[in-house]
């Protein structure tokens, strides 16, 4: 099992309700935010394009938080999903720095917080948050390993990128553009 | 154009508008670490060679300051934590694709020894208490054990002082996220500015010329080699990709130009060594002079590349 996300520029309209969403089921402290949208603007007036893109962890298979990570409290869960075991973790921000899309944060907790693919709703069969809120059905969630899911047909039908593979993290968020 | 903003907001404390996670703290640290180092390094393969009596200034004076800088390096370390209860659990395993586990371990290894070291002088240090009997009297004992082991203490001292230097360094070259720091010449450079450091403080302690001569010529080649590995780090950086070319100019006409260029490299590299080669031909100066710029060139080095790395990154 492979969980990874797919998230399609071409649908996006920026409206920030994934962020809201995971900002509400998963509790996050006010000022903080797992996930964001990123506005790209390119070319020259009159022939400008815009890409949208809503952003958060990419779940790497090769994380550079969780091989930075010295007490292992950065660790790979079920699927490949990246999280802190919060008990395990000293605060000491070597993920935090290892991250090229520095999508971590220290919690006000003192440990090191990030977005989850909603585990605990994955765990019950269900979408993470933001994609279940997503008003235009932009976000696809499912495994990769599975050649019948909805995400695998999509990455391997449509022309995709992914955020800084140069960085050699392999994530696991694919936008659709 | 090609712009790029976040639209949903975000502004996440030591995360935006840039990384200012690590602060003076792990600067300080890193640096005393390798002074530590340095020192360390020095009495231990002078002790080997069997010099003892020669160099006293780098094997019994400034061994002294080790424990110490050591302990403060490690409370700062400790500080800069922000889940300081669980610090336990960097001790409960040994993750080796973790510069940062592993470097802890080496220095849960080099501080006890540091101190052992300088206890086992004790009774030099302080010749006129009465050693066999009293309250010291257990002291002495295990004073006596150090010393019957200290050639073993050397020994382990050699490679984990070298490895305690050069994790220094590693620490930060492992972050690829961090392109300024991602150049791999980064810990052989660390190690040899704190061995800089160290041979600096020697000949601050040192009482006997020979030993102050001969580490001050050590000193001098540490600079010149300092200087080379400083033009390939930036030779490095600019032979890498984008976003590596983008980082060298933090230090390379950007905001940390003169800190880098000026009190690093000019101030703490290279007006220390000349005023070291006129030393050797006879010019006296007070010698806290190079000794102190070179330790804070050192320092300030730190300063930058903590400060300036966290500047620099792969996207927006």
């Amino acid at each position: 099992m492979r969980y990874a996300m797919a998230i399609d520029t071409k649908k996006c309209v920026g409206c920030s309700d994934c962020v809201v969403a995971c900002q509400t089921e998963n509790n996050v402290p006010t000022g903080y935010c797992r996930d964001w949208v990123i506005e790209t603007v390119t070319g020259t007036y009159p022939d400008l394009a815009i890409e949208l893109r809503s952003e958060r962890c990419n779940h790497c298979a090769e994380a550079p938080c969780v091989s930075s990570c010295p007490t292992g409290a950065s660790q790979y869960g079920p699927g490949g999903i990246v999280f802190v075991e919060h008990d395990e973790c000293i605060g000491c921000g070597a993920c935090i720095e290892s991250c090229p899309y520095d999508a971590r944060y220290i919690h006000p907790d003192g440990y090191i917080d990030k977005c989850t693919f909603c585990m605990h709703r994955v765990e019950k069969g269900q979408d993470p948050a933001c994609v279940a809120v997503c008003p235009t059905n932009c976000m696809y969630f499912g495994d990769m390993d599975d050649p019948n899911s909805e995400i695998s047909k999509l990455v391997s039908t449509r022309k995709y990128k992914t955020l800084a593979p140069e960085a050699g993290t392999d994530p696991k968020i694919f936008y659709l553009i | 154009m090609n712009e790029e903003i976040i639209i949903s907001g975000r502004m996440i404390p030591h995360v935006d508008p840039h990384l200012e996670l690590w602060h003076w703290p792990i600067s300080l640290y890193l640096f005393l670490g390798g002074l530590s180092a340095g020192i360390l390094f020095f009495a231990a393969l002078f002790t080997i060679l069997g010099k003892e009596k020669e160099f006293a200034g780098a094997i019994k004076r400034a061994t002294i300051v080790v424990p110490f800088a050591l302990g403060i390096g490690l409370i700062a370390l400790m500080y800069d934590l922000t889940h300081i209860m669980y610090v336990w659990q960097l001790y409960a395993t040994i993750r080796l694709e973790s510069p940062m586990s592993w470097g802890a371990w080496v220095l849960m290894l080099v501080t006890p020894l540091s101190a052992l070291w300088v206890l086992g002088y004790f009774k030099e240090y302080f010749p006129y208490w009465s050693w066999k009997t009293g309250f010291v009297k257990p002291l002495g004992i295990v004073i006596d054990w150090i010393n019957e082991y200290r050639m073993t203490i050397a020994w382990i001292l050699i490679p984990s002082t070298l490895l305690l230097g050069m994790y220094t360094g590693i620490l930060l070259s492992a972050f690829n996220a961090r392109p300024l720091w991602n150049t791999s010449v980064l810990g052989i450079l660390f190690l040899t500015s704190g061995l800089s450091s160290g041979a600096a403080v020697i000949i601050w302690v040192s009482q006997n010329h020979v030993e102050r001569k001969l580490f001050s010529q050590i000193d001098l080649s540490l600079i010149i080699i300092e200087l080379f590995l400083i033009a390939h780090m930036i030779i490095s950086l600019y032979a890498g990709p984008e976003v590596q070319n983008q980082a060298a100019q933090v230090i390379m006409g950007g905001q940390f130009t003169f800190q880098f260029f000026g009190v690093v490299v000019i101030l703490g590299l290279i007006v220390p060594g000349i005023l070291e080669v006129l030393e050797l031909k006879g010019f006296h100066f007070p010698v806290a002079i190079p000794v102190l710029l070179v330790l804070i060139g050192g320092l300030v080095f730190r300063f930058v590349m903590i400060d300036a790395g966290q500047l620099t990154r792969y996207l927006y």
